[in-house]
């Protein structure tokens, strides 16, 4: 990592232009159409600009607000969930060796192996039962299948790194088990809690078959209002929402980029992926 | 003012069938310095979490003034362990890391910055407060752990090795400061070390312990001349051991009939003394006739091997003394009979 050859350096210039213009090229159709009148074949650009679309996306009757403000909260409320379970779990993966580990690692893998609609077809006869199907709370409950390996892999890399003798030395010192995490765990975990977070929101935000399933089609998230524009041909609608829903995964990206540089044990877990 | 005691302490960490620590029992009277001695891997660090409350005995008990604090949470036993490794918190300065303690107990913000600043004064790191722990040196680093243990003035110090990464300067000073400290303040403080003469130096009684036994627990002049048994007298380096039969006054060995000191133990033993004890010349007693097989020059003395009948001896002896004997020549030798100690 300190004395990277001329190389690697170019190498990782060229990574980085591609990933840009990978990510970025989709988008630039998209924007267009959210401003275009009408955009036919042999035109490279629209011949007539407008904002209806932008207007249309952003009205109340569009419901766009309203989803925009769900997803959010169910994005939020399953990465809170993810962290609240993750952290001791990561840590129970991360430090300790104990009967049955390997089993318990496959069980949280698993998920991300198994096609997703197999999985929610399980789960909906199980929330039939408990009644959580169309609900909120069930939809959030569901997207923790796929947001926890993540989360739970992010922090047994963390903790596989960590030295629980600190805690040793703070509750030596005085410190009260709950003192004890605040000062010394916390800070240590921290840049996993925020990059396991972060990649917990965006799988969250990204669900589509699971809402669906879960969600009865009536908890309608961002991609699913999309679908809905989308297959119903209004381009310039689809254009609009398109950048809306698309536009935290870019921002959350920016942040993580400096976590995702490989310098600390944050991403270790996913070599295991 | 805390009367530390030891009852039948045994630690077995699961999966292993052998006990770390077997059945260790000490008294540690009020405000004294007790040193753990023994090898790397004996059960110093194993012992010292069971007295911090960081492990739980697998056997046995702790007490403070005659009551048990095994059932008391580490933060509420009133004793602070320092670490082998130091563990400075690595997210606070290292004013914050002294501080540490101090804040746990609520005392003031201004209150604990004045006695942060003092205490850096007493380890002689004034003005790196501000500084992060990764940003000193291992030394730096471990006086930073001891302030950051005695700011609190704890009822039972532990002290893990706390000298090891000093250097010999240093070592010497943070030593006397750590006594005089300890002193001052009345705290019951057990240090454990592998190196005897730290142990000796700064310990009140000495503890040796072998492979997760107790070997003997005396002052440290004992150690040198009444050891308990062979391994202690060659881990205080005891290097003469000679099979025999003791009367009590003398003793008969492949060396002749050498006179005793009083309280020498009788029957089949055997007889030890150490290479420094061992003289050079005529004496009043004891005298053999040895030939000098090896010598080595170490500076300050020399090492010598010599020989006596089928016997081997070490000795250690002043350069100018032994300038004069050739390799392979006689050397007239003689044991003072207070330097002889029987084991059984
Ligand atoms: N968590 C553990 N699980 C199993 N065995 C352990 C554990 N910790 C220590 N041991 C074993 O217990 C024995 C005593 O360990 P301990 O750390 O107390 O040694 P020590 O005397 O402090 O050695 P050193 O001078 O090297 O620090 C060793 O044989 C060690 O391998
Ligand atoms: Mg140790």
């Amino acid at each position: 990592m300190h004395n990277d050859s001329p190389w690697l350096r170019a190498f990782r210039g060229l990574a980085g232009a591609v990933l840009i213009v990978w990510l970025v090229l989709p988008l630039v159709p998209l924007a267009i159409w959210s401003f275009a009148r009408g955009w036919f074949f042999p035109d490279i650009l629209p011949k007539q600009w407008t904002l209806s679309a932008w207007e249309y996306a952003l009205s109340e009757r569009a419901g766009v607000i309203d989803s925009l403000g769900l997803t959010i909260g169910i994005s939020l409320a399953a990465t809170a969930l993810s962290i609240l379970v993750g952290v001791p779990a990561g840590r129970a993966l991360g430090l300790y060796k104990f009967r049955g580990k390997e089993l318990v690692e496959l069980l949280i893998l698993a998920p991300t192996i198994v096609p997703g609609i197999a999985v929610a077809l399980g789960i909906h006869s199980v929330f039939i039962t408990l009644g959580l199907n169309n609900t909120v709370g069930g939809v959030v409950l569901v997207h923790l299948v796929p947001t926890l390996p993540y989360m739970v892999l992010v922090m047994s890399g963390i903790f596989a790194n960590y030295d629980p003798a600190f805690e040793s030395q703070a509750r030596s010192l005085g410190a009260s088990w709950l003192k004890t995490f605040w000062y010394v765990t916390f800070p240590a975990i921290l840049p996993g809690i925020i990059v396991g977070g972060l990649f917990a929101f965006l799988v969250s935000w990204s669900q589509y078959i699971l809402t669906l399933l879960i969600g009865g089609g009536r908890v309608v998230t961002l991609p699913l209002l999309l679908f809905n524009f989308a297959t119903s041909g209004r381009n310039d609608i689809t254009g609009a929402i398109g950048i809306v829903y698309i536009l935290p995964g870019i921002i959350i990206l920016i942040l993580t980029a400096r976590h995702l540089s490989g310098r600390n044990g944050a991403v270790g877990g996913f070599g295991r992926i | 003012m805390t009367h530390v005691s030891l009852k039948d302490l045994t630690k077995v960490y699961p999966g292993s069938k052998v006990p770390s620590l077997d059945r260790l029992s000490l008294e540690i009277p009020t405000g004294e310095l007790t040193a753990l001695l023994g090898p790397s891997g004996c059960g110093k660090t194993t012992t010292m979490k069971m007295i911090a409350g960081l492990l739980t005995p697998t056997s046995g008990d702790v007490t403070f003034d005659d009551r048990s604090i095994l059932r008391e949470k580490p933060e509420h036993r009133g004793v602070v362990m320092v670490f082998q490794n130091y563990l400075l918190f690595p997210y606070m300065s290292v004013a914050d890391n002294i501080g540490f303690g101090l804040k746990m107990r609520k005392v003031d913000k201004a209150e604990i910055d004045r006695r942060v600043g003092e205490i850096l004064d007493l380890v002689k790191l004034p003005d790196l407060g501000k500084r992060r722990p990764s940003e000193l040196s291992g030394g730096q680093q471990q006086r930073v752990a001891l302030a950051r243990a005695l700011i609190v003035q704890p009822k039972v110090l532990l002290l893990d090795e706390p000298l090891s990464n000093l250097d010999a300067h240093l070592r010497f000073e943070m030593r006397d400061l750590i006594r005089s400290l300890q002193q001052e303040m009345g705290i019951t403080t057990i240090f454990v070390t592998h190196d005897q003469e730290e142990a000796v130096v700064l310990a009140d009684k000495v503890a040796l312990i072998l492979e997760g036994r107790l070997c003997q627990y005396d002052q440290a002049d004992v150690f040198y001349k009444r050891p308990a048994n062979e391994a202690v007298a060659r881990f205080f380096g005891g290097q003469n051991f000679i099979a025999g039969q003791s009367t009590g006054a003398a003793f008969d060995s492949p060396l002749g009939q050498l006179t005793l000191p009083q309280g020498a133990i009788a029957g089949k033993g055997t007889l030890t003394f150490r290479p420094e004890n061992v003289k050079i010349g005529e004496g009043q007693s004891n005298s053999l006739n040895a030939t000098l097989e090896d010598r080595i020059y170490l500076g300050t003395q020399t090492r010598l091997r010599l020989r006596v009948g089928d016997t081997m001896i070490e000795a250690i002896a002043n350069p100018d003394e032994v300038g004069g004997f050739d390799v392979g020549g006689p050397v007239p030798i003689h044991l003072p009979p207070q330097t002889l100690w029987v084991l059984q």
